[in-house]
């Protein structure tokens, strides 16, 4: 269960998103979301679907594999479809007992579904095809001018991308400390809400005490290979634009133009 | 000159009770008398608790000695302007392979020491692919670390020390969390980074089998240096070495039983080949 | 009580990309009272086959029996089956969360509803048997060396009375010392408890020297069951499959090799010692 969660689950490939700058690819996920709450029309969700899926086509990443990001959010968008359904005024399509579903509610909950949907392959897209630290590393570099008001740019950017690099390790060993106190007959499952939480204690303590000395070995590590912060430091990886990100620069402001204009001709 | 000297070294740290009152003053490390020869192979034996990870730290200015010196290619690691310098010539590889890989993808782990150091971008990949083609793992360059078997983590993480060009390598019990095919590789990629680079290593471990390739045993117990020589005059003491809680490989076990049996056989043997051998004559 | 596992597979993310059978067509028999070896290298399935036999793990098919029951029948107590059949995972003191030793240890049976004293009773029992005194009982977890770590977090499997103990690499990490009495201490337990245990292990020499059955498994199925001796005798494919030998059976078989009347099944320094000794003795009468 905890391993479906793709998110920071980075997919090594050659593709040419791949290889792309990470700021074009922040900046690109941001328009695609936006692009997704501008209208509400069917014809501009069709843009969006073919846009999206050229994207996935040319990442090579699975499809399986993006897929796996959407099983994690299948509860909350399983509620919003609900709430959508009931909750919407208008014509009544049909009822069950005293809850009336309304057409608006259906075409409401339909778009937020697709919107959910899209939402999270997008994002999927941006860490599957960028290692967590080439996006620290856009994220640092496209917030830099922040440091001339002392935002701590560099920390906050080394901090995420150590973050990421431990939430697997954190899961795996969420999971492995569940068991090991399962094999002695706790329990996590029944009982009302104060006997959940109880329960958590067994499985919270270990994992904080385990998360401190990971952080501990950790900080000592990156001493011991000489780390002092941003000051000095070289990139192995320095972010330089090529002509592909300027070519998708150039894609990416058709798309938003594309949708904008599909969202006020067309009608539906 | 050797390049790791100590004299009298010794690290305390205290421990305090409840009320924040010192209980008791621990001496880890307690009067440490150290020669290491640039390019040798030097093995630290001990049980847990003997005081070999705080005399590595103390090599890589980790922790700082409350006693006696310290000299890392000449460099006293108690001077503060030095810290720097003695890291990049003593490299650290320590126990948990997942705590020390601080990248998420092979390459960018192995460049984030010459990143430190302040390498210019092209001289980095170049470290880069030459320490990993050094531990044979240049084919995982793209991987994720978490996917990865122990003992190539391990390989990866002495890889990262490598690329800051390190005349020293310290690893405090590299091969405590793997299993034995691990352990092999790591010690492989050890002994190689030995004799073809000339790097000098310290490996500290409980593991006799990876003892017998050093040019020096050192056995510590209680903060001091107990025992010290070649693995056969180490291995040649057998009950001494069960006192300070360690063992011997099992075939020097054998080879000692049966010479307290009577069988003709010498002081001390290493290898299956070499008890076969002596058997045979 | 016995086990029985029958025809068990296991796969894992089952219809997916990563689709992988980590057991494949299983079947078992433990007995009560042995002391059993598992051996298999990282990834063989030899992990999740141990989690199999307290339930922690849900076959994808085939059937496992405890004491005559399936466990996979409706209704039937997985708690129960977990007090029986005790799992030591790897690094156990890893799951340490309470105040002190005395209380982590109570931790185990008081999920099973028994009654204080009942608890508090077992769980001293359970420090003696890992030889750890009163002085512990209200040190925290913490203050503990890693060997004695290790063994408050088996006592806290012991104080459940299982009838089945299994111990996932119980010695990974510790020193040579402190492996041998843990070691040891398993050994004395199994023998005046009268209960099973079975051993994951990487170390052929202690494999070796403490089990009676030694089963080898490998990509998923079981490559041999059968005595030290005998498993051992297999040591080519052992090989092949990533594992080894006790270095003693390489002895004595590259002695055969060159040509010496000696008999090649020993698997610890002991009866090593004492078929090179006969051996030279036949020889001597010859010469």
């Amino acid at each position: 269960m905890l391993r479906d969660i793709t998110l920071g689950q980075y997919y090594p490939s050659d593709s040419v998103i791949h290889k792309m700058d990470p700021r074009v690819k922040l900046f690109g996920t941001i328009v695609f979301i936006i692009s997704l709450f501008l209208f509400q029309k069917i014809s501009v969700y069709v843009v969006a679907t073919l846009f999206l899926a050229a994207v996935i086509m040319i990442s090579k990443v699975p499809f399986s594999f993006m897929v796996k990001g959407l099983k994690g959010i299948f509860v909350l968008m399983m509620i919003t479809v609900v709430f959508n359904l009931f909750l919407t005024p208008g014509t009544t399509a049909f009822a069950i007992r005293k809850l009336k579903v309304t057409w608006e509610g259906i075409r409401q909950a339909a778009f937020m579904a697709v919107r959910l949907t899209y939402l999270i392959l997008g994002s999927s897209v941006l860490t599957l095809t960028t290692t967590p630290n080439n996006l620290t590393d856009g994220l640092e570099k496209a917030l830099s001018p922040l440091k001339v008001i002392k935002v701590p740019v560099h920390e906050i950017s080394m901090m995420m991308s150590i973050a990421l690099r431990f939430i697997p390790i954190l899961l795996d060993e969420t999971d492995k400390i569940m068991k090991a106190q399962m094999a002695r007959c706790a329990d996590f499952e029944s009982g009302g809400l104060i006997k959940k939480a109880k329960s958590l204690v067994p499985l919270l303590v270990p994992l904080f005490i385990s998360a401190f000395r990971r952080a501990n070995d950790l900080a000592m590590a990156m001493e011991a290979r000489g780390y002092r912060g941003g000051e000095g430091r070289t990139k192995m990886k320095p972010l330089i634009y090529k002509k592909r990100d300027h070519v998708a620069y150039v894609i990416l402001l058709t798309y938003l133009v594309c949708i904008i204009a599909t969202g006020n001709i067309i009608a539906f | 000159m050797g390049i790791i000297e100590a004299a009298k070294l010794a690290f305390e740290y205290k421990k305090y009770d409840e009320n924040g009152e010192v209980e008791e003053t621990i001496r880890a490390v307690d009067g440490v008398d150290l020669d290491v020869k640039k390019g040798d192979f030097v093995a630290v034996l001990g049980h847990n608790g003997s005081g070999k990870s705080t005399l590595a730290k103390q090599i890589n200015a980790i922790l700082t000695p409350t006693d006696g010196t310290l000299y890392v290619d000449g460099m006293d690691v108690r001077d503060e302007k030095n810290i720097w310098d003695v890291r990049k010539t003593a490299g650290m590889v320590f126990q948990n392979p997942d705590n020390q890989i601080i990248g998420t993808v092979v390459e960018e782990d192995v460049g984030f020491g010459p990143e430190n150091m302040g390498i210019p971008t092209e001289e980095i990949w170049e470290r880069v692919e030459e320490s990993l083609k050094s531990v044979g793992m240049w084919e995982y360059r793209k991987n994720s670390p978490n996917k990865l078997s122990g003992g190539q983590k391990q390989r990866v993480a002495i890889a990262g020390v490598v690329a800051m060009h390190p005349k020293c390598i310290v690893l405090d019990e590299p091969t405590a969390m793997l299993d034995p095919n691990g352990r092999k590789e790591v010690i492989r990629a050890v002994r190689a980074l030995n004799q073809v680079e000339k790097v000098t290593a310290i490996l500290i471990t409980h593991y006799m089998e990876e003892v017998i390739y050093a040019d020096k045993v050192i056995v510590m117990d209680d903060g001091k240096i107990v025992m010290q020589g070649t693995p056969f005059e180490i291995f040649a003491q057998v009950d001494t070495l069960k006192k300070y809680r360690l063992d011997v490989p099992q075939v020097t076990l054998l080879a000692h039983e049966l010479r307290k049996a009577g069988v003709d056989l010498p002081e001390c043997v290493l290898s299956t080949e070499e008890l076969v051998k002596a058997l045979c004559q | 009580m016995s086990m029985k596992l029958k025809k068990v597979s296991y796969v894992y993310s089952e219809g997916d990309a990563f689709e992988k059978k980590a057991l494949d067509e299983i079947s078992l028999e433990i007995p009560d009272g042995q002391f059993i070896g598992i051996i298999g290298h990282t990834g063989s399935g030899k992990s999740t086959l141990i989690q199999h036999l307290n339930g922690l793990l849900r076959a994808t098919s085939g059937a496992i029996y405890y004491d005559g029951e399936n466990i996979y029948q409706e209704g039937y107590d997985m708690r129960t089956l977990r007090s029986k059949v005790g799992l030591v995972f790897q690094y156990p003191e890893h799951q340490l969360f309470e105040v002190d030793v005395f209380s982590d240890v109570c931790f185990g049976p008081k999920n099973l509803g028994l009654s204080k004293e009942e608890v508090e009773e077992r769980a001293k029992k359970a420090l003696t048997q890992v030889g750890l005194d009163e002085s512990y009982y209200k040190k925290s977890p913490f203050e503990l060396s890693g060997g004695q770590k290790r063994r408050v977090a088996i006592a806290g499997i012991l104080a459940m009375h299982p009838q089945v103990l299994i111990l996932d690499e119980p010695t990974a990490g510790l020193d040579p010392k402190g492996r041998d009495e843990i070691l040891d201490q398993v050994a004395l337990l199994q023998k005046e408890r009268k209960i099973t245990v079975i051993l994951v292990s990487h170390s052929m020499e202690d494999v070796a020297r403490y089990v009676d059955r030694i089963i080898v498994v490998n990509d998923g199925k079981i490559l041999f069951d059968d005595t030290p001796k005998q498993v051992f005798q297999h040591y080519k494919e052992l090989e092949s499959v990533g594992l080894a030998a006790p270095q003693v059976t390489y002895v004595v078989k590259a002695l055969k090799e060159k040509g010496w009347d000696i008999d090649t099944t020993a698997t610890t320094v002991e009866e090593a010692k004492e078929a090179i000794l006969l051996a030279i003795k036949k020889r001597e009468k010859i010469c």
